[in-house]
């Protein structure tokens, strides 16, 4: 009886699988062909562990249900025989063999070291992901776009919950992509596993993974090496577009930089500035000088009343560019667009009483970046 | 019980000094780790470096691209690329180029450059003849200067490989003024 | 306490002291087990209590209970705690009470020595908690410590971790000295290397492994300790140095480390089986050479942690196919016991039931195992929630479960009572069902893309980490259940006899149950 048990057990650790079409239990099959040879590798070797499994379990359940001394059974003698021990030697090391031959096929195959068209730089830092087109003029860094709000449980979460970032990755399809990955502090791992890609950002050095996805579409993707505070919280989008679609992208980022540019020689009022810096402030800078100001005692200063949002204009802009070495402040000049900078300095001088009335203008910024 | 004493005593003696030697190899696999890094060229790690003993001819058949990339480890502000994204060598042939390196920052500042080669296996044949990254680089406030490499392919290189990248990582090795540090440092940051 | 007669030595004639003094200058190798055992298991429940912690926040999606720096200040602990603290002392308790009885031995070689080992481990764990409560909160690297995480990065208490890892080193290092000594130096005449029980063969071997791993391990932290205090560059790259070296050394460590955890395992089960199935084991000497081989395999595998650091095909290959190799001395030891088994005169009692699980359910996590060890394969599997079950089903199932079969085992020995069989079989059944919802699912989880060390996860997941979740607070409170049960046999129960279990063979059975506090004064002759 204590069969059924167990066996009831194992129908009752399988059953959700019938129950809820959601519930995956499998790898992905993925979007490239590395992908779909790993998952027939994935699931060849999954059969013959079961194979094994049965056999192994199969006799030894044998004995459990007919070798109990309950039923009577007298234990035999024997203890050794070299045949049989010489037999179970060699016929896993074939099996083992049999799995040799498709794993080293398809790691020759990922190591493939043909050309790419397109080659992109991701470096991983905490807690985001930068990615730079060697090929094009295209630079940005793509933030986890789920609120606090939604993490803290304070409001629904969205579908792609912790899946979501402000600005994906575009590749194009049916065309070699070679990734050359970094990081600038600690051990990142950059992980889509649709695009089976799996590869470390390591500070110092760099690694190179490749892709060629056949099926447009959106891929979701997470950090997998444990990375500080912010792991759980750097996910990584990958939109795979037809050919065309994926030029006109390219396209539209250079516009985009020219409207920047041309946004950034626009006068600004003060007022204008003010409030488009309060939103990239509460966006960017709140979570840890905290959106009064007054910061963390202790962890992170105050803005409100500083001597540096009051004083020397140029010290001011200077920290928020290049950051503060050795503390939690980094350098925005890469993070953010020069009227985003300009905004929230602005902002910073003249919110919560710091009442400097001084303005600074993107274009100012913008002179500072090249 | 004496005889059993004794023999416990040398066995107790050589099993620590297995335990010293075993402690000891742990820090020999540092430098085996670097020629292991070399046979293989495991981590792209650039092992060989300086003037070359043997000048080869340049294999004007073949070209290879080397890609340049440029990246910044946290807290460097300096701005840093190279002159050209790309470019072409043959193997065999002495190539220059550089990089620039701009300090925007109001203080003068130390930094290094470490480098680092894709794929891997390319690590081995990539020679530099000269370069920045041998030395600390020092920019004064707003100054921008521009830093050499020389660089040569080894014709050794196997044939299926068609483009090396060479990527260098600039560190702030600046002293830091003591009392920076106070407050700010055990502030790991926020998970946004 | 009746002192012993017979005894030639004035200094063994007496029993144990009394009050604390008694364990505090104890020599005596039953004492230490004792202590051993006691504190592996209260580091279990710390352990399982930081366990629960992290299976409770990660009941449901979003941020509840415990917030993502203490979470990973939980996995931490968790880990270190768990291999340090709850496995391996639980073993070297195993092997100070067991050793000298299987052997034939009056003692450890060096009984000072074993003191000494037993009572840094307390100090060690004290240091090592004490983060806790520090500024900058306790190590959240995660138990393998990868830098530059764990240097440039870490907390303020890095340091602390450091000198704990050192003192937890040495304990380790001094116990496996004494054992190697007992094993090889006071072996009661006859017994020869060949008739030692798989207990202490395993334990010979794991011993040996100790000694050339734990330095590796005492070198690492020193290294770290120095980047980090003294300006050198061990796996700083600014400074010419290398993070991925840091893997490679931790790793040549760490590798061996996960067989000191499974072999006196094996060893246990090894002697639980045939017991219990009144059949001498089946295959004993290619069981001690396949613990030979395991041994030796272990040491150059390491590389298999991390396929997805960068290294070159060849590199991948070569860790691939020595992975691959360990299955097959590791097949031979699960074919043996089921031969053990195959028309023996089987009862299951308790011991037996926690053996036959260990089986079935090491031989899940071993297979996993083998499904990781294929390179390309483990590009999707490596640092996902299919690593972590695959591990806890080779730790929880696998060495918990041997180490509380042991107990079973031998707790009417050590206590001249029989413990509560209704309530081992309760207890055994509790934690069966416990362990498997725990952590069956999570192979699901990382198949569909759950990374690890997560603190918070995508919907997607929330199903079965809901189930898993529930699973561990059921196998987590059953564990009351074998508190309660040992100190019930402590304090009483039927009276076991000299060989306790029908099947039992060995001279450990041929004392008196509980076994007078100096067994074996006079060597016995072993035939």
């Amino acid at each position: 009886m204590r069969l059924i048990i167990l066996a009831l057990l194992s129908a009752g650790l399988y059953s959700p699988l019938f129950v809820a079409a959601d519930w995956q239990v499998n790898l992905d099959q993925g979007a490239t062909e590395i992908s779909q040879a790993m998952y027939s590798l994935h699931m060849l070797i999954f059969y013959i562990c079961v194979a094994i499994a049965v056999v192994v379990f199969g006799v030894m359940f044998w004995s459990i249900i007919r070798h109990r001394k309950s039923r009577g059974a007298e234990a035999h003698n024997f203890h050794e025989s070299t045949t049989i021990e010489v037999a179970w030697s060699v016929v896993p090391f074939l099996i083992l063999v049999i799995m040799a031959v498709p794993a080293t096929k398809t790691l020759i195959a990922m190591y493939d070291p043909s050309d790419a068209e397109l080659n992109i730089q991701i470096t991983g830092s905490q807690w985001k992901w930068r990615y730079q087109y060697l090929e094009h003029d295209i630079d940005f860094i793509s933030n986890l776009s789920t609120s606090q709000e939604q993490i803290d449980n304070k409001v629904k979460k969205s579908v792609n919950y912790l899946l979501e970032v402000d600005q994906p990755l575009v590749i194009p399809v049916n065309r070699k992509v070679r990734f050359l990955f970094t990081s600038n502090d600690v051990i990142h791992s950059w992980w889509v596993p649709a695009l089976a890609v799996k590869q470390d950002a390591i500070p110092g050095f760099i690694n190179e993974a490749w892709t060629k996805v056949s099926t447009p579409g959106t891929y979701r993707g997470q950090c997998t090496e444990l990375c500080g505070v912010g792991h759980a919280f750097m996910p990584i989008v990958v939109s795979a577009r037809p050919e065309a679609e994926f030029l006109q992208w390219v396209e539209e980022q250079s516009a985009q930089k020219q409207a920047e540019a041309v946004l950034a020689e626009k006068e600004w009022t003060l007022d204008e500035l003010t409030a488009h810096g309060e939103q990239v402030y509460l966006k960017v800078c709140s979570v840890c000088h905290q959106p009064t100001g007054e910061g963390v005692p202790g962890a992170f200063p105050a803005l409100k009343g500083s001597a540096l949002m009051t004083g020397d204009i140029n010290a001011h802009i200077d920290i928020v560019l290049n950051g503060r070495t050795g503390t939690a402040m980094q350098a925005f000049r890469d993070q953010l667009s020069a009227v985003d900078l300009a905004a929230v300095i602005t902002y910073e001088r003249n919110a919560w009483g710091n009442n400097s009335g001084d303005k600074v203008a993107p274009s100012q910024i913008q002179q500072q970046k090249q | 019980m004496e005889e059993s004493y004794r023999k416990n005593r040398k066995l107790g003696t050589r099993l620590v000094a297995v335990t010293v030697l075993m402690f000891a190899f742990g820090f020999l696999l540092v430098p085996l780790y670097d020629v292991f890094c070399e046979i293989t060229g495991l981590n792209g790690k650039i092992t060989n470096t300086g003037a070359l003993k043997v000048q080869q001819e340049s294999d004007m058949s073949r070209s290879v691209r080397v890609q340049l990339i440029a990246v910044n480890n946290e807290g460097m502000p300096w701005q840093f690329e190279p002159a050209q994204a790309a470019i072409m060598v043959h193997p065999g042939r002495v190539t220059q180029t550089y990089y620039t390196a701009h300090n925007p920052t109001a203080r003068k500042m130390l930094a290094k450059a470490i480098p680092s080669v894709a794929p891997a296996e390319a690590a081995k044949y990539l020679h530099k003849v000269n370069c920045f990254c041998f030395e600390r680089q020092q920019l004064n406030s707003m100054e921008t200067q521009q830093l050499p490499i020389q660089l040569m392919i080894s014709r050794e290189l196997p044939s299926h490989i068609r483009t090396i990248t060479l990527s260098y990582t600039l560190f702030d090795i600046t002293p830091q003024p003591e009392g920076l540090m106070l407050v700010e440092t055990g502030a790991a940051g926020s998970p946004r | 306490m009746a002192t012993l007669d017979q005894t030639v030595d004035v200094h063994e004639d007496h029993g144990p002291a009394k009050g604390i003094t008694r364990w505090l200058y104890t020599t005596n190798h039953k004492d230490i087990g004792t202590l051993y055992l006691w504190f592996s298991l209260l580091m279990f429940f710390v352990g399982g209590t930081m366990a629960l912690a992290i299976r409770a926040e990660l009941f449901q999606p979003g941020m509840q209970l415990v917030e993502p720096a203490l979470f990973n200040q939980m996995t931490t602990m968790h880990g270190l705690i768990m291999v340090f603290g709850a496995v391996m002392p639980a073993f070297v308790g195993l092997a100070n009470w067991m050793v000298p009885m299987m052997v034939g031995a009056p003692d450890m070689a060096f009984p000072r020595l074993n003191n000494w080992s037993f009572w840094i481990l307390p100090f060690a764990f004290i240091i090592l908690l004490s983060t806790l409560f520090m500024e900058g909160g306790a190590p959240d690297f995660g138990w393998t410590f990868y830098a530059p995480l764990s240097t440039t990065y870490a907390p303020q208490s890095v340091t602390y971790f450091i000198f704990a890892v050192h003192m937890l080193g040495i304990s380790s290092i001094m116990g496996a000295i004494n054992i190697i000594a007992t094993i090889l130096n006071l072996r009661a005449p006859g017994m020869t290397m060949m008739k030692l029980p798989l207990f202490v063969w395993t334990w010979l071997i794991t011993a040996f492994l100790l000694i050339a791993a734990m330095p590796v391990l005492a070198g690492v932290v020193t290294m770290m300790l120095m980047d980090i205090h003294f300006g050198t560059s061990f796996f700083n790259a600014a400074g010419g140095g290398d993070p991925v070296l840091f893997q490679h050394v931790f790793w040549f460590f760490a590798h061996p480390e996960v067989y000191i955890m499974i072999l006196p395992g094996f060893g246990i089960i090894s002697q639980i089986i045939p017991t219990f199935s009144r059949k001498r084991l089946f295959g004993y000497h290619s069981m001690v050479y396949a613990t030979l081989s395991i041994a030796f395999l272990s040491f150059i595998v390491w590389a298999h942690h991390m396929f997805t650091v960068g290294m070159p095909l060849a590199g991948e290959l070569f860790f691939m196919y020595t992975t691959m190799l360990i299955s097959v001395p590791t097949g031979v030891k699960v074919f043996n016991w089921v031969a053990t088994m195959f028309r023996g005169s089987l009862t299951f009692e308790t011991p037996m039931l926690f053996a036959v699980s260990f089986v079935v359910l090491f031989t899940i996590g071993g297979l996993s195992g083998l499904m990781l060890a294929i390179a390309p394969v483990d590009f999707q599997y490596h640092d996902t929630y299919f690593v972590v079950a695959h591990f806890h089903y080779v730790l929880v199932p696998g060495a918990i479960f041997s180490i509380m079969a042991g107990v079973y085992f031998w707790l009417p020995k050590w206590t001249g009572h029989m413990y509560n069989e209704r309530l081992g079989q309760l207890h055994f059944w509790l934690s069966f069902i416990g362990v498997n919802i725990t952590f069956f699912p999570m192979h699901f989880l990382g198949l569909a893309g759950m990374p690890r060390r997560i603190s918070d996860y995508a919907l997607q997941f929330a199903d079965f980490n809901m189930v898993s979740s529930v699973g561990a607070f059921i196998f987590g409170f059953s564990q009351l259940l074998f508190l309660y049960n040992v100190v019930q046999c402590i304090r009483g129960g039927r009276t076991a006899t000299d060989q306790v279990w029908e099947g039992a063979r060995g001279l450990e059975w041929s004392i008196s149950s509980p076994p007078p506090y100096h067994t074996f004064t006079q060597p016995p002759l072993v035939k």
